[in-house]
């Protein structure tokens, strides 16, 4: 189990994390919800140690990992972790299979003669033929980027993985499908799985867990029945995506 | 105004700060990890094959107006166009061969080096590497600072080549000089000391611009306009800390009797 306690993160005198606590269950999916700037990169780039976190603690399996200054530890917890970033940061320079086999040589045994058995693996794993892999990522379209990212996550086997907006930027189908896979993933995988988005539809498909994020705080955690149901106004606006309420009012008062 | 200068300094010890803590994660890296050679022998190959035709052309055209101009004046004075081969050779081999080339290394490998490593970082490709086990330094810089350091006196030694035969050509087909007269200048005259002179100072330029060029890489943020401003950045930086450099490497190495 992965747990957040009083976690706050500053760049300068812009204090992006306030005071954020969280839990998020072994084998289940989380979404943090938010609006755009609202912390949620942020909060999962703190999860991972792509960023250090100013306050608070970080607990993987009862380790607190804000505590690690060995870059060599740090690795082998990052190792539990994948990541699935906004645009897919394939590598420009390697073609599609390379990218999907790249984790392998440095974070597991796997020999090189499987690597070709991976890639099909892991593609199909996402939907993508074998033949996708002598493609460059320049080639792709936006959500097959996406599944090879996912696929180059998945390749590495982590415990966890975070999903950075999976969905934007896709249409609405792809969108679904996409979240179908995440749904997959977690069935076929028993992933534990930390998806932030601010699409409502994906959200409550996917989730067991929501937690919304505002101003650096998170102002309600709790299953997809109770955020449908709940009476927070900064919650119900987002929810139902009405331009009128709390957080348009607070946006006018700036 | 205090407070942009107080700005500018705080700006520039962050930069060299930055800069030495890269170089420090280099070496931890250097010591702790199997070292990239394939990657290390890909980023020579691509530096020096980028840069090998300017610096030639560059070299070329220096020792012929320098052999052009030597041989004018030396004429106007003595009559007669002597020492010519000396004049380039020592010009070259102490000073111009491994400025020049330098120069032309980081205009074209080293904007190139900062482009790539910066539009990784912008795209998010640089926090990749982190997740799934690599360091950057070790796997992006390293072996892009081994490259530099590699090539940069091989391309200095072409260089050098190069600005003798522009030299000669021009010696010998413009000024009248025969050819064994312009090569006995150099040999009489010029010894190994000249040689490492300039040969000592390719390396700290070579670790100059390998250093600036993946720190302004590494460092770069904000999109497309991001990576514009550091190349543009890392290029003039390093143009200038050659030239500061030179003077400095020049004091030292003279000071050593080299």
């Amino acid at each position: 189990m992965i747990e957040i306690r009083h976690l706050k993160k500053s760049f300068g005198d812009k204090h992006v994390l306030k005071d954020v606590s969280l839990t998020f269950p072994k084998g289940k999916t989380t979404c943090i919800l938010g609006g755009s700037g609202s912390g949620k990169s942020t909060l999962i780039k703190c999860l991972i140690g792509l960023l250090d976190a100013t306050a608070g603690q970080i607990l993987v399996d009862g380790h607190d990992i804000t505590k690690i200054t060995s870059e060599m530890k740090l690795a082998a917890v990052r190792r539990r972790f994948g990541y699935l970033f906004q645009e897919g940061a394939l590598f420009d320079s390697m073609t599609v299979g390379e990218n999907v086999t790249f984790g392998l040589k440095y974070l597991t045994d796997v020999p090189e003669a499987n690597y070709p058995k991976v890639i099909k693996e892991k593609l199909a794993l996402v939907g993508l033929r074998e033949d996708v892999a002598r493609l460059n990522p320049s080639e792709l379209s936006g959500g097959m980027k996406k599944r090879v990212s996912l696929a180059r996550v998945l390749a590495v086997e982590p415990e966890v993985i975070l999903y950075d907006e999976p969905t934007t930027g896709l249409d609405p189908i792809m969108s679904d499908i996409i979240s179908d896979l995440i749904i997959d993933l977690k069935a076929k995988l028993g992933v534990t799985s930390i998806v932030i988005t601010h699409d409502m539809h994906s959200a409550f498909k996917i989730a067991d867990y929501i937690a919304f994020l505002y101003e650096g705080n998170i102002l309600l955690r709790g299953t997809p029945e109770e955020f449908r149901k709940t009476d927070n106004p900064y919650v119900k606006q987002f929810v139902t995506g009405s331009s009128k309420g709390p957080i348009q009012m607070k946006l006018r008062a700036e | 105004m205090f407070a942009s200068i107080g700005r500018y300094v705080n700006y520039l010890f962050s930069e060299v700060g930055g800069a030495a803590e890269m170089i420090r994660s280099c070496v931890f890296w250097l010591t702790r990890s199997r070292f990239e050679w394939g990657q290390a022998v890909e980023q020579s190959v691509t530096i020096g094959v980028d840069s090998f035709g300017v610096t030639a052309l560059t070299s070329l055209f220096t020792g012929m107006v320098l052999a052009l101009q030597a041989g004018n004046t030396i004429g106007n004075i003595f009559g007669d166009p002597i020492f010519v081969g000396t004049i380039v050779t020592f010009s070259l081999i102490r000073e111009l061969g491994p400025v020049l080339t330098s120069v032309v290394v980081s205009g074209r490998a080293g904007a190139a080096v900062t482009a790539q490593i910066g539009t990784m970082a912008v795209t998010e490709q640089i926090d990749a590497l982190y997740t799934l086990g690599t360091n950057p330094i070790r796997y992006l810089v390293l072996p892009r600072m081994t490259g530099f350091i590699f090539t940069l006196p091989i391309l200095t030694l072409f260089s050098n080549l190069f600005g003798i035969l522009g030299g000669y050509l021009v010696a010998v087909y413009a000024l009248g000089v025969p050819g064994e007269v312009y090569l006995t200048d150099i040999t009489s005259y010029m010894g190994v000391r000249d040689f490492m002179h300039g040969f000592i100072k390719t390396f700290a330029f070579a670790f100059m611009i390998g250093t600036v060029c993946c720190y302004k890489g590494i460092s770069t943020r904000g999109g497309a306009e991001g990576v514009g401003k550091s190349t543009t950045g890392a290029v003039v930086t390093t143009i200038v800390l050659i030239l500061v450099l030179d003077y400095f490497l020049t004091a030292i190495l003279t000071a050593f009797g080299i």
